[in-house]
């Protein structure tokens, strides 16, 4: 993964000494209806100055939605939408000084490739020798120097995506807005531009929304994820905090590999709960929020959080919660082996492994452990 | 045992009688008009150019052949500007009646021409206005803006609006972003609405006999007369010109329209 977990990542690169706004970007109240339909529910929402923020969710959750009302694209039904302190519900949008970056490019298909980039320049007061020296640099930027005669159908997909970079910071935007910009890319090469748009953004230090429904693009490029669903927001925070500490079934479900298992409420033993499990086991989970005893309740374990070992090496360490269980199911994946594990009761767990020496085989008896603190207990 | 004739032959066959049963008149009079004897027959005696010189001295026929030039490019340029704002509006913007108003305009490709020609000349008399070249010019028109509508609606629906809102987003007025943006990407299906228009015009007969008066009579016009008093060679000539211009301009249009293209779309 690439350095996306590291909070207000540009500050000490590009060395600004004022202080960061919290709230550069502000959404204050915004909702958006089509017809009966709300695309977006009535909501607030900070984006700090520098920051690189993912909206993610699935299709339909609202979040290009609200990014097109940032853009100016769709006018908001009702709330208000502030940069840099200024309301802008009222300003057209070729007076908001946004960057944006489409999913297919958007490319101006009559355009020389220098064209394209120095579209935006041509509205703004600068001179011809400026103008080239900025699109010259913009080009060297996304390490595509020299195209800038040729036309955008001569340039592969990942080729056009840099130059639409190149064309969307060259006017040095306030804001810079993605909607699904990898989309369109093919695995390798997303791979690659993921980490292009991760370090340009830091070296620049512009403020940057990204619109995806990929949630590993989104943990690894964002110092903060809002996690969407049908027009509200979810949960939004750092990338471990919304991963790790998941507040509800859908982002826990969304984000990564997850097993969810029915629990009874026991009893509170040292800040975590016995929870007992549809087969009458006790299970101990870490919980979100406060639970009454009898409650029924959830608990999530992610794939990855749990250990697999074989049964007849199995000895009880404290504290721990184990099961015993058949695997089932196993596909390899080169580093790691996902299997599936059917327990006692007929339930599956899914667990994911780095491969040890030899991975274990359909049919074996194995054991799970897995710490509490892995152990999420849910709210229904 | 070998089959003499297999289904495949006898569909080539098939479809080689359907093409010369569609277009062995139309060989034949471009043929007879190079048959210097004055009623065609074959195998021909001779070849000559003296009916396009006829053709060429007939004072009637040169004045349709400018009525019809004047009358074509005028059509073309007023159904354009007319109908490219028009196809805008009904791909870009939501409005109420939106469908009823495009289902109007492309109405009088549904309509009998007979009845869209004498609908209009009524109109016209309801109105107490004579017949006038103002009137012509209206009646085509109308005959070809829905093809106009047609090219240039199916067009625009092929241009994403995501290229329009790029260019909005940097700094581009919504009227810069016309010219710069949506016109270029149009302008081959404009061109292709021109032609379109032009060429229908230039060989509608049917609404035309009603609508022209005596001092603007275009060619076709001119031919259905001439077929009612004598059939002249000329007409073959004449003939053979027509079908020169309609079928090679739009194929030059088309070609100069790909060759816009090329390198130009993703």
């Amino acid at each position: 993964m690439a350095a996306g977990g590291l909070f207000h990542k540009n500050w000490e690169i590009t060395g600004l000494t004022h202080a960061k706004d919290p709230a550069f970007v502000r959404f204050q109240g915004i909702e958006k209806r089509f017809g009966d339909l709300v695309a977006v529910q009535p909501m607030d929402l900070d984006i700090p100055e520098g920051s690189f923020v993912t909206l993610l969710g699935p299709s339909g959750c609202g979040k290009t939605t609200l990014l097109r009302m940032l853009a100016g694209l769709e006018p908001p039904t009702r709330g208000d939408i502030f940069i840099k302190g200024k309301r802008i519900n009222d300003t057209p949008i070729h007076k908001r000084n946004l960057g944006m970056i489409f999913q297919n490019y958007a490319l101006f298909p009559h355009k020389t490739i220098f064209d394209n980039v120095a579209f935006g320049l041509k509205y703004r007061d600068v001179s011809k020798t400026v103008m080239k020296e900025k699109v010259e640099k913009a080009l060297e930027t996304v390490r595509l120097p020299g195209v800038g005669n040729r036309m955008p159908s001569q340039l592969s997909g990942g080729q056009q995506q840099r130059i639409a970079l190149a064309r969307a910071i060259v006017i040095e935007p306030d804001v810079l807005l993605m909607d699904e910009p990898l989309s369109a890319l093919d695995e390798n090469l997303r791979e690659d531009m993921r980490r292009e748009i991760d370090n340009l953004q830091m070296e620049l230090g512009v403020t940057t929304i990204f619109v995806t429904h990929d949630q590993r693009e989104a943990l690894s490029m964002s110092d903060k994820v809002v996690v969407m669903k049908d027009g509200f927001i979810q949960q939004e925070g750092e990338p471990e905090e919304v991963y790790n500490n998941s507040v509800n079934h859908f982002v826990a479900d969304f984000l990564g590999h997850s097993n969810f298992l029915n629990a009874r409420v026991k009893t509170r033993k040292n800040g975590n709960y016995e929870a007992e499990l549809a087969d009458g086991s006790i299970c101990i989970a870490s919980p979100v929020g406060e639970f009454d005893v009898e409650e029924k309740a959830e608990i999530v374990i992610r794939a990855q959080k749990m250990t697999l070992g074989h049964k007849k090496d199995y000895a009880e360490e404290e504290g721990m919660n184990d099961f015993f269980g058949t695997i089932k199911d196993r596909s390899y994946m080169g580093g790691e082996v996902s299997y599936f594990v059917e327990l006692p009761d007929g339930q599956l767990l899914h667990v994911i492994n780095f491969v040890k020496r030899s991975p274990y085989r359909r049919g074996d008896e194995v054991f799970i452990r897995v710490d509490p603190f892995h152990c999420r207990l849910l709210k229904l | 045992m070998k089959k003499l004739i297999s289904g495949w032959t006898l569909i080539k066959l098939y479809t080689i009688l359907v093409y010369v049963w569609m277009f062995a008149p139309i060989v034949a009079v471009v043929i007879l008009a190079f048959n210097p004897q004055q009623f065609g027959t074959f195998p021909m005696e001779g070849f000559s150019f003296k009916w396009f010189v006829k053709l060429s001295q007939n004072s009637t026929i040169l004045e349709a052949f400018q009525n019809s030039l004047v009358l074509g490019s005028l059509t073309a340029i007023f159904s354009t500007a007319i109908g490219v704002p028009a196809a805008l509006a009904f791909i870009r913007y939501e409005f109420k009646g939106k469908e009823f108003i495009n289902t109007l305009l492309i109405a009088p490709i549904m309509i009998p021409e007979v009845i869209l020609g004498v609908a209009l000349l009524l109109f016209i008399r309801w109105l107490q206005q004579p017949k006038s070249f103002a009137l012509l010019l209206i009646g085509h028109v109308v005959l070809t803006l829905p093809y106009v509508l047609l090219i240039v609606q199916a067009r625009l629906v092929g241009i994403k609006r995501e290229y329009e809102e790029a260019a909005l987003s940097l700094g581009a007025s919504p009227f810069q972003t016309f010219r710069e943006i949506t016109f270029p990407l149009l302008a081959p299906a404009i061109f292709a609405g021109m032609l379109f228009a032009f060429t229908i015009s230039f060989d509608d007969v049917t609404a035309t006999l009603f609508w022209a008066t005596a001092q603007n009579q275009t060619v076709p016009v001119q031919i259905f007369s001439m077929l009612r008093t004598s059939i002249s060679p000329e007409i073959n000539a004449l003939g053979a010109v027509m079908i020169v211009l309609t079928v090679s301009i739009p194929l030059a249009a088309g070609y100069v329209a790909r060759r816009f293209a090329r390198g130009n779309t993703p």
